[in-house]
């Protein structure tokens, strides 16, 4: 029976106990020899690792680290690609052949192989699945029923894409470096495959890769645990990754402070400022291929006039954005194409001219402006970033109302033209220009019935103009003449229309005391795990 | 001592369990209908910004959502009473899984905490109560006004920073050290319990020391509450007649305090402790996002800002059942412990 004496006793005594069990945990501190404990968000992760249905930003950073693909991106120069798994590849006079020659010591995890036969069933696999990323792959053409007669393994080593239309060489490389163009081993794929899935529910949780880590466990929320693969090729990259689930700020920064983690990856500007005071930490940072635009909803008539699009241009404090509100968060970037993109644009095209938007807006008929609301995402910085844009229209006479949701519902509205402006992020699909600018030009049938639904179709923008270039710079097969017609679409693009862009985000890892070699690039794929080193 | 009936007694049963069930119908109602009138469109969300519509329109029937909602509604509810709360988009399993996987954490957490708040809280009541206005008595309600006025992310932030990064008695966040994630087999859930089934005492301790700082800073927060309770409860109590009757008889002042005074709080102290405990299993939210803790009020959350509305309304559903459940306990308990009830 509980007596009031024990009870004082132990009321007296949990203190001791307690300062005991933490004494005893103390000893415990550091990470593991050979393991990277990464301290990171991962709240994103969504739906598993299989390089078909991969599609959140943590999912897409993990998964090029499991699986390899015929071609990867050019750290060293970002308009080129560099072979992977492919030792070299030819492209037909007409465009329409693609043939990889594979090289022959790649191995899965499992210790066998990696062949051209892996590599085809890994595509027909990702176009049948028919998953979010799938459509990267369909693009080209590629259909349930006939990409089993375009992708086609010839030997061992030689793979065969035929492409229904010719596209440029540079658009379907780029593609390929996605991590739906990860290579999976289609032995141990098949091996799993319930009710034909191919795979894929037992691939959400499993790898059956040649990228330099296998998938031990994940645990949404809470941890994702990769452990070296054994035919690599890379004996010094670190035995084990150790991704925790680490919400709050802070406490990443406490824990790479106290050596219990060695990456940290979702500081705050303020902490950012802490690490890089700390002479242990090395702070790294590159520019992501997400931007952040204000969309004008062309059905409202106020909005319609090009004028109107060139005065809020013109409004826009961008700098005063950048510097006061997302300092080292997100940095101004005015074309449709962020800089680091194979055509990302670094020219500054506005600054906040007040003059200069009024007497647009008064060519436009508005001298005395116009009221509009504006849909922005309640979470941080886009509630800030709305406030700002809302003063800057304020001072040429546009009164806008802020209304404030959740990022989903924001875009759940946006995505059913129900906005009228619209304060929006933008991530890029794939590494190559079309990504960007189908999203933001082509819009080739207006109607609500339209197939293609992004950001132009969503503000009912038609440019018949755009639209085509955007199709035939996909088409033009010379890298550099496709370069320039990027270049010459986004200032055409600034010019007329109906997006404001405003900021390019920027991405910040920490790592701490004795860590090197982890590297930020402008995709999420960029990120290799192996080329870390710990002391 | 009056005695209750069987009949009675079983007419009370069906009472309670009948508004019970009506209850969690309401509950089930409810959250039902706000998962599918908010403004996201879950099909979207899961098949993304470039799904041809066909697919999108296939995959609106699959998930049922061209029904009208009332037929929407009957279909959860036949599914709900087979057990079948759905699958997770997010985690891509049952929701029933998952619930059993992040559920355990809570409880684990949740239980600690709730001891903790318990030894101390109802002691230090009590001594506040007997020497009111005494300096102690002060201290205490310093103490315990300032434990249930900081927010709970201030003071899980202040205990990681001096408990763990000055002090270093505390590990960092998490259920359990790197090293020894993934070590002992899932039996119970918890994780200190099924390191002692392993026989794993590496992993027991590690996981009681990572069990240490979150649960005491939940339990400074629910103590604060229960020792103030306790506080009012007992200088209710120790100014009634029957004690100053007892005290007349020269009864010792720790059997005054403890068996008269204290027996006759503890009916109005069980629903206060019901209530505390019911909150800590509801999901320590911010406290699971400080520490790293992977609870169900953290799988809540991020269901929610993932709009995976099967997890939502599956995790909602059974944080209100636990607090129902809980509170007919202390409805149960207070009938037990005072038969006039």
């Amino acid at each position: 029976m509980l007596t009031r004496r024990t009870l004082l006793t132990l009321t007296a005594a949990s203190p001791i106990l307690a300062s005991e069990v933490f004494r005893t945990s103390a000893v415990m501190a550091g990470t593991p020899k050979g393991v990277v404990v990464m301290a990171k968000q991962i709240d994103d992760l969504v739906s598993g690792f299989d390089p078909a249905e991969a599609y959140e930003i943590t999912n897409l950073e993990v998964v090029p680290n499991l699986y390899r693909g015929l071609v990867s991106p050019d750290l060293a120069d970002n308009t080129k690609v560099v072979g992977d798994l492919a030792e070299s590849w030819t492209v037909s006079e007409d465009g329409t052949t693609f043939v990889f020659k594979l090289k022959t010591d790649a191995r899965f995890a499992s210790g066998k192989a990696v062949t051209a036969e892996d590599a085809a069933f890994s595509f027909q696999r990702a176009i049948k699945l028919d998953k979010q990323p799938a459509f990267i792959l369909a693009q080209f053409g590629y259909t349930k029923g006939n990409v089993d007669d375009l992708i086609k393994a010839t030997d061992d080593t030689t793979l065969v894409m035929k492409l229904p239309t010719a596209v440029a060489p540079s658009f379907l490389l780029f593609c390929l470096t996605a991590p739906i163009g990860g290579v999976v081993e289609k032995a141990t794929a098949l091996a799993h495959e319930v009710d034909g899935d191919m795979g894929n529910g037992w691939l959400k949780v499993h790898s059956a890769g040649a990228g330099g880590y296998q998938m031990v466990e994940w645990v949404a929320s809470d941890h994702v645990t990769l452990d070296a693969n054994p035919h690599s090729g890379k004996p010094d990259q670190p035995r084990r990754i150790f991704i925790r689930h680490v919400p709050d700020p802070s406490a990443q920064l406490l824990m790479l402070q106290k050596g219990d983690a060695d990456i940290a990856r979702n500081l705050t500007p303020d902490l950012l400022k802490k690490a890089r005071a700390d002479k242990d930490l090395t702070v790294v940072s590159s520019g992501q291929a997400v931007s952040v635009y204000v969309t004008m909803n062309q059905s409202m008539p106020e909005l319609q006039k090009t004028q109107v699009h060139q005065a809020i241009k013109w409004a826009i404090d961008y700098d005063g954005i950048a510097m006061n509100i997302t300092p080292n968060m997100y940095s101004v970037a005015q074309g449709f194409l962020p800089p680091g993109l194979p055509g990302g644009m670094t020219d500054r095209l506005f600054k906040k001219d007040v003059a200069k938007a009024k007497q647009l807006l008064a060519e436009a008929g508005f001298a005395n402006g116009f009221e509009v609301t504006m849909d922005v995402p309640s979470s941080a910085p886009y509630a800030d970033i709305g406030q700002a844009v809302q003063a800057d229209l304020a001072d040429i006479g546009i009164k806008v109302t802020l209304v404030s949701g959740e990022m989903r519902q924001v875009m759940t509205k946006s995505r059913k033209r129900g906005h009228q402006l619209a304060l929006l992020p933008w991530g890029t699909d794939y590494f190559d220009p079309y990504s960007n600018s189908q999203a933001f030009c082509e819009n080739p049938d207006d109607s609500d019935d339209g197939k293609l639904r992004l950001m132009a179709w969503r503000s009912h923008y038609v440019d018949k103009e755009l639209n085509d270039m955007s199709l035939a710079a996909s088409k033009e097969r010379d890298n550099t003449k496709r370069m320039a017609m990027y270049r010459e679409m986004q200032l055409k693009f600034a010019e007329r229309a109906p997006f404001a862009m405003l900021l390019q985000k920027i991405a910040s890892a920490v790592m701490g005391k004795g860590v090197s070699g982890f590297v930020i690039g402008p995709q999420t794929g960029f990120t290799q795990y192996a080329d870390i080193r710990k002391a | 001592m009056q005695r209750h009936s069987p009949a009675r007694t079983l007419a009370r049963l069906g009472a309670t369990v009948s508004s019970l069930a009506i209850t969690l119908f309401g509950l089930v109602l409810v959250t039902f209908f706000i998962g599918r009138v908010i403004p996201i469109d879950p099909v979207l969300t899961i098949l993304g910004d470039h799904a041809r519509p066909e697919l999108v329109e296939r995959m609106r029937i699959e998930l049922g959502l061209d029904k009208p909602l009332p037929v929407q509604f009957w279909i959860y509810l036949t599914h709900l009473f087979r057990g079948d709360l759905g699958r997770s988009v997010m985690t891509s399993n049952l929701v029933v899984d998952d619930i059993k996987l992040y559920f355990p954490a809570t409880v684990e957490l949740g239980t600690t905490a709730m001891i903790f708040a318990t030894l101390i809280g109802i002691p230090l009541g009590v001594l506040s109560a007997v020497r009111r206005n005494s300096r102690l008595d002060q201290f205490v309600r310093v103490f315990s006004i300032v434990g249930h006025s900081i927010p709970i992310p201030v003071l899980g932030l202040i205990s990681l920073l001096v408990f763990y990064a000055w002090l270093g008695w505390a590990p960092g966040t998490g259920r359990v050290g790197v090293a020894y994630v993934g070590m002992t087999p899932t039996v119970t859930g918890f994780l200190t319990v099924d390191a002692l089934i392993a026989g794993d005492a590496d992993v027991f301790w590690d996981a009681l020391s990572h069990l240490m700082l979150p649960a005491a800073v939940l339990a400074y927060f629910s103590m604060a509450y229960i020792s103030r309770m306790t506080r009012a409860f007992m200088i209710d109590a120790l100014a009634g007649e029957y004690v100053i009757t007892a005290r007349a008889k020269g009864l010792s002042p720790a059997r005054v305090i403890w068996r008269h005074a204290f027996g006759n709080i503890a009916v109005r102290l069980a629903t206060v402790l019901a209530l505390t405990y019911a909150g800590l299993l509801e999901g320590a939210v911010v406290t699971e996002m400080i520490f790293s803790w992977p609870g169900i009020g953290q799988y809540l959350t991020v269901s929610l800002l993932n709009a995976d509305m099967n997890a939502v309304i599956g995790a909602t559903l059974l944080v209100g059942f636990v607090y129902m459940v809980l509170n007919l306990l202390a409805d149960v308990a207070y009938r037990v412990l005072d038969p006039r009830v």
